[in-house]
């Protein structure tokens, strides 16, 4: 048994390892439930096999193929996007879409169907999946596409890994001229002003997302800063870096286990007022290269080992248009009461393009981001009450970056469930999976303990 | 190094040495037993920007086919100018002290095959007064212990056979590396636990290819194996045969 992480840290769950090799070799008979793993950026539980065996992805890191007249990339599914991109972007391509990290596996991103700051132009990377290698733990292999076993290919992506393991996928990137992003803030007062300045930046920006200040109270709650952009144009192809795929070196290190004190009220305030403040409300423009835009928190190395050893919990809704104001306020202000400061929370607007998986999370709306020191019960709840205001406001919580969804809020969220649930691999299971469907037992518990109407989450004990 | 047969290419280790010649634009003739694996090689070789790859699938210990596949190497890439020699089994120690066959798949496949493929190629590369031969020996040939001097006794005779070719070649303009990894994170020692001693297979690859590049002699890589490894050596014998090791 070997502890491994998910990037909250919580929870922390004992489990083996396999390690694969090879996209050839057959899956391991382990007797336990098998999960793939890539780099583990997933926040709660979803990438996580309490007494089961991760399958670690990250020997499959080979390429297969990269046409660069057609920017069509073949490659196993441990291959990163720090690896496409390495290839890629010094040849006049960038990945199709990106989340805001680039040390995520392919295969995660299918499993997880990510999105990153253009979904209301370009929806989630499934879209630019165009085929993939779907091995299941009896020894089959399906390769799946939009007209070759579509039923696979839709129920595999934003398929949560529980289908089975992608051994390879095929990705179509888009074409950049320079690797530079012309990039705009724009400072907003409150959450109407957010929603008026992210809508109307969709029209001109292909990419648009939103710092969120959680401290801030009354009228004020939700401002924060805009950044919209799009790559530079041609005439900025001749600058120096314009080959790189690295705007600068390995940046600085999060030394290990920063003590949980570190994350207290007062340092967060000051962190979000310098933030803040820091523009001095004017909107600027500037050049950037593509690193630092997408991938600001990549420079800092291991940056969640700042919530110490009990880790953090993230949240992550999508709440569609017609509650967002209000759900949005609710969920900020409760966040800010709680005496609990998110230290870095997003917004932005989903688009209605719709992903061709099932289970995929994006859907039009607005979302939100957040995340929590751990601290136990009291944070435990709060995520709760998130979930349960979410599930009020028609919305969805993201399953990468949760750790307390009810099983309620699960099938509501996912309506395609049952559907999906058909194409489990019986050899596959995750932390997750188990605990937003539990087991059904063959006597009542409450009947059992003599209590009255016990929650079904009553059962998440049971792994 | 700019054609560059490579012996035992689906190796870990040889595996991240090849991508990082495949990222300088070398050409590359790889060679390993499992054509299936050997292919994915190979084409993760083309793709990050290898001006050439051809492969064959043989096994090594097939000592008939060196010549065979040392002319192929040279037809097909249009000459050589390095040799990385990985391929190699650790063996199970308990095993080869119960049977003589298991002992000798261990010479074998570490000591006889790697001389005959050198005998070949260093012919060629002597003929030619040009080119770079790098090993993948072991630290476990320094000194014998009990847990693995089987192993051991295979990599320890190849470092002399390589230190002779050394002493031969030099002369010649050829450069004879010997590279001595301590513990390394691959498919071989999968089954051992974990330490802090344990380098990556791509960490290994790098200080395999430096050394190349400077034509050095013997290195340990990661360095710190020079230290670990000199202490080793310098316990008396008397004291070293009483130790669990
Ligand atoms: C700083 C940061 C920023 C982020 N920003 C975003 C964002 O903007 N948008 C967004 O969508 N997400 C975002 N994420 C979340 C992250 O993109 C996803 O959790 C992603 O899936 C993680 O990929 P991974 O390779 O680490 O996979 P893991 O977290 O290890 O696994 C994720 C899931 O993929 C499955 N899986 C992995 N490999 C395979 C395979 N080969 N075959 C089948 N299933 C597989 C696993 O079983 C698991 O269910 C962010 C995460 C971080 C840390
Ligand atoms: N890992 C360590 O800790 C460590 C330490 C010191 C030295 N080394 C040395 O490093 C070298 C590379 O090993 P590694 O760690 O990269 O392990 P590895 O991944 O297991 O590589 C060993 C390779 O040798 C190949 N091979 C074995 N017998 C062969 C034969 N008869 N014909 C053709 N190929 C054969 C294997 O092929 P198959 O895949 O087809 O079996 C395998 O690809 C070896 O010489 C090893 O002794 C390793």
């Amino acid at each position: 048994m070997k502890s491994l992480e998910s990037w909250g840290r919580y929870p922390q769950v004992e489990q083996r390892t396999h390690s694969l090799v090879w996209r050839t070799d057959n899956l391991p008979r382990e007797g336990t439930p098998l999960l793939p793993h890539g780099l583990g950026r997933s926040y709660g539980d979803s990438c996580l096999n309490a007494g089961g065996t991760l399958l670690l992805t990250s020997g499959l890191d080979r390429f297969i193929s990269f046409d660069p007249s057609t920017g069509v990339v073949r490659c196993e599914a441990g291959v990163t996007l720090d690896m496409i991109l390495r290839l890629a972007a010094p040849r006049g391509w960038f990945l199709p879409v990106t989340p805001g990290t680039k040390f995520v596996t392919v295969g995660g991103a299918i499993a997880n169907d990510v999105h990153g700051k253009n979904h209301h132009r370009g929806g989630t990377f499934g879209r630019y999946v165009r085929r993939f290698e779907l091995l299941r733990s009896d020894g089959s292999r399906r390769v799946c596409a939009p007209d070759e076993n579509p039923d696979w290919y839709g129920a595999t992506i934003g398929g949560l890994g529980l289908t089975g393991l992608v051994t390879w996928a095929e990705v179509q990137l888009k074409p950049i001229s320079n690797p530079y992003v012309l990039q705009e803030t724009v400072p907003f007062g409150n959450l109407d002003e957010f929603l008026v300045v992210a809508r109307e930046s969709e029209k001109d920006y292909e990419f648009t997302m939103a710092w969120v200040d959680c401290l801030a109270r009354g009228k004020k709650v939700g401002r924060g800063l805009l950044y919209r952009g799009n790559f530079a144009p041609p005439q900025f192809d001749g600058l120096p870096l314009a080959k790189s795929h690295l705007s600068h070196g390995i940046g600085l290190a999060v030394p290990m286990d920063m003590p949980a004190f570190c994350l207290n009220r007062l340092s967060v305030s000051a962190f979000n007022w310098l933030y803040y403040h820091r523009q001095n409300g004017k909107p600027t423009q500037r050049l950037t290269h593509y690193d630092p835009f997408f991938y600001p928190l990549d420079a800092i190395y291991a940056w969640n080992r700042i919530y110490g050893k009990r880790g953090f919990l993230q949240f992550q809704c999508v709440v569609p248009y017609d509650t967002a104001r209000d759900a949005l306020k609710e969920i900020l202000e409760r966040s800010s009461r709680g005496g609990l400061p998110s230290f870095l929370s997003v917004l932005k607007t989903f688009g209605d393009i719709p992903s061709p998986g099932w289970m995929s999370f994006p859907r039009q709306g607005v979302t939100l981001a957040m995340d929590f020191a751990n601290r136990g019960e009291k944070t435990w709840r709060l995520v709760e009450e998130l979930d349960r205001l979410t599930r009020e406001a028609g919305g969805a919580v993201y399953p990468a970056k949760d750790a307390r969804m009810s099983p309620e809020s699960f099938a509501a969220y996912f309506p395609r469930h049952a559907e999906f649930a058909r194409y489990l691999d019986p050899g596959f299971s995750s932390s997750f999976w188990r605990r937003v469907n539990p087991v059904s037992l063959p006597f009542s518990l409450e009947a059992e303990r003599g209590v009255a109407a016990a929650q079904p989450q009553s059962l998440l004990a049971i792994r | 190094m700019k054609k560059v047969i490579v012996l035992g290419a689906t190796s870990a280790i040889a595996q991240a040495t090849v991508r990082l010649l495949a990222a300088r634009g070398a050409s590359l003739y790889l060679v390993g037993r499992n054509a299936a694996n050997l292919e994915a090689v190979a084409k993760d070789a083309a793709t990050r920007g290898a001006a050439k790859v051809e492969s064959q699938a043989v096994d090594l210990n097939d000592f008939n086919a060196h010549e065979g596949l040392v002319d192929a190497a040279y037809t097909e890439l249009g000459g050589l100018d390095g040799v990385v020699l990985a391929h190699g089994v650790l063996g199970d120690q308990a095993e080869a002290q119960k049977s003589w066959e298991a002992t000798e798949a261990v010479l074998r496949t570490n000591f006889l095959s790697a001389v005959s493929l050198l005998t070949v190629l260093a012919n060629r590369f002597e003929a030619q007064k040009a080119g770079t031969i790098v090993v993948i020996s072991s630290v476990a040939g320094d000194r014998g212990r009990q847990s693995n001097y089987v192993y051991g006794a295979s990599k320890g005779a190849l470092n002399v056979f390589l230190q002779g070719l050394r002493n031969r070649l030099a002369k010649s303009g050829v450069a004879v590396v010997t590279v001595k990894p301590g513990f390394v994170d691959t498919p071989m020692t999968a089954h051992l636990p974990k330490n802090k001693l344990f380098a990556s297979p791509d960490k290994v690859a790098r200080g395999l290819l430096s050394a190349a590049d400077a034509r050095k002699n013997e290195v340990y890589v990661p360095g710190i194996w020079a230290l670990i490894m000199l202490i080793i050596r310098t316990i008396p014998e008397a004291m070293f045969k009483r130790m669990k090791l």
